[in-house]
């Protein structure tokens, strides 16, 4: 298996809503990569991750996850890890009564796993998962997740709610699974600051739509931030494919998807961390793969 | 065993950075022959970054000759970068503050010598590769 998610002009809208949550996906995700999920609230970023564990039924277009039919029976849904937004547990249970839970629900249960992992965060197993820590919590929920030894683990906004320390400790504890198990991750963030030093996969979502996909360091190295004298017109360089451009009256500055060593030696150029040039796409009107009619102001 | 940081603002990729301070430390003896690196686990686990940046840079390392993995056990040093040049410091530390002082004679400031130096130091260095 190489392709861990699958999807073609996937669409999604809530009950009668008109409103499209999700349009005209279509996304090919390598398998073994660490995927980020990037764009603001209301992107569509829960939807697609809801999609893709099997949560939501598509309203158009096709998913296939871990080749296969998004819902295709339970030994499916073993394969399949999923985290929603507010890491739910039962709150008036204990956490050995979640484990057990885990252990009968799910064939692949790694029991030492788990204890191990719950052992290291140093909580008890007496205790009520409604009296722990929002992180504490959190990291019940993924150990959950991957005690499970699924194939594919889908975090959505997993970090959101934590505070720096517990931030920190649950990617630590996340990058350990990923270098420990063959393990797919696809996690969804609003901020890139949480995912720059995880992900080495990035899909830019903004408006129900994809603008962006690709491997972090072949986007890092195809983009660059280019300034020179004020231009007429937001066209940059041959070849260069132009995300956004912003003028003063004697600047230009563009960001662009480079086609080739850059030639022209009145340019400035100079490279983009992942933060600017998500910004950049998510300012932008134009995508990576084709031009976009509308221009949207988001944020 | 050495322990890896990472600085988020510096603009190096954080593949290069670990390549960066195992040559390092090799240069300053920290490492020698034999001596083992950390994990890939423990690298990911520490600094919270995706495991195959960590090796990503190990096999850096490797095809320079650097490290080897043995399978199962972990990534060890074949070679030290042990610096003999540290003689032709003296000498060139003397030239440079000649320079500098002419430099400063000649009316540039701090941040004209530094672009100076920076942009020199670069165009030599693309004609070495070239």
């Amino acid at each position: 298996m190489t392709t861990a998610l699958r999807t073609h002009e996937l669409g999604k809208r809530y009950g009668r809503s008109r409103h499209w949550a999700l349009k005209d996906c279509t996304l090919e995700l390598p398998a073994g990569r660490v995927v980020g999920l990037v764009g603001p609230n209301g992107a569509g970023k829960s939807t697609l991750l809801g999609l893709a564990a099997g949560m939501l039924v598509p309203t158009a277009g096709r998913i296939e996850v871990l080749d296969e039919g998004p819902s295709s029976g339970a030994e499916h849904q073993a394969r399949v890890g999923y985290v929603s937004q507010d890491a739910p547990t039962y709150r008036g249970m204990s956490v050995a009564d979640h484990l057990r839970i885990g252990s009968h629900l799910n064939p692949r249960w790694d029991d030492a796993l788990v204890r191990d992992r719950i052992d290291r965060l140093g909580i008890d197993l007496r205790r009520r998962t409604g009296s722990l820590s929002g992180g504490q919590r959190a990291q019940i929920a993924l150990t959950m997740a991957i005690g499970k030894r699924p194939e594919l683990l889908i975090l959505d906004e997993p970090v959101a709610a934590l505070d720096p320390l517990a931030r920190r400790e649950f990617m630590q504890d996340l990058m350990e699974a990923v270098a420990e198990q063959d393990l797919t991750v696809v996690l969804s963030s609003h901020l890139v600051s949480d995912l720059e030093r995880a992900c080495d996969y990035v899909v830019v979502l903004v408006d129900s739509e994809v603008r962006v996909a690709g491997d972090l360091d072949d986007l890092l190295a195809s983009h660059r931030r280019m300034t020179g004298a004020r231009r007429p017109s937001d066209a940059g360089p041959a070849g260069h494919h132009v995300v956004t451009a912003s003028h003063t009256d004697r600047q230009s500055t563009l960001i662009v998807r480079t086609g080739g060593p850059a030639v022209d030696p009145s340019w400035d150029v100079t490279p983009l961390g992942l933060e600017d040039l998500v910004l950049a796409y998510l300012r932008g009107d134009a995508s990576y793969e084709r031009p976009r009619p509308t221009v949207e102001v988001i944020r | 065993m050495i322990e890896f940081h990472l600085d988020s603002r510096s603009g190096v990729s954080a593949y290069l950075q670990l390549v960066q301070q195992v040559r390092r430390a090799l240069r300053l003896g920290l490492l020698d022959e034999g001596d083992q690196l950390p994990t890939v686990k423990d690298v990911a686990r520490q600094l919270a970054i995706n495991p195959n940046t960590v090796l990503k840079a190990y096999r850096d390392l490797e095809r320079d000759g650097l490290v080897a993995p043995r399978p199962g056990v972990g990534t060890f040093v074949t070679r030290t970068l042990t610096d003999n040049t540290l003689a032709a410091h003296g000498p060139l530390r003397t030239d440079l503050q000649r320079w500098l002082s002419k430099a400063r004679r000649a009316g540039l400031d701090d941040e004209s010598i530094e672009a100076l130096f920076m942009t020199t130091f670069r165009a030599a260095s693309e004609e070495d590769i070239a």
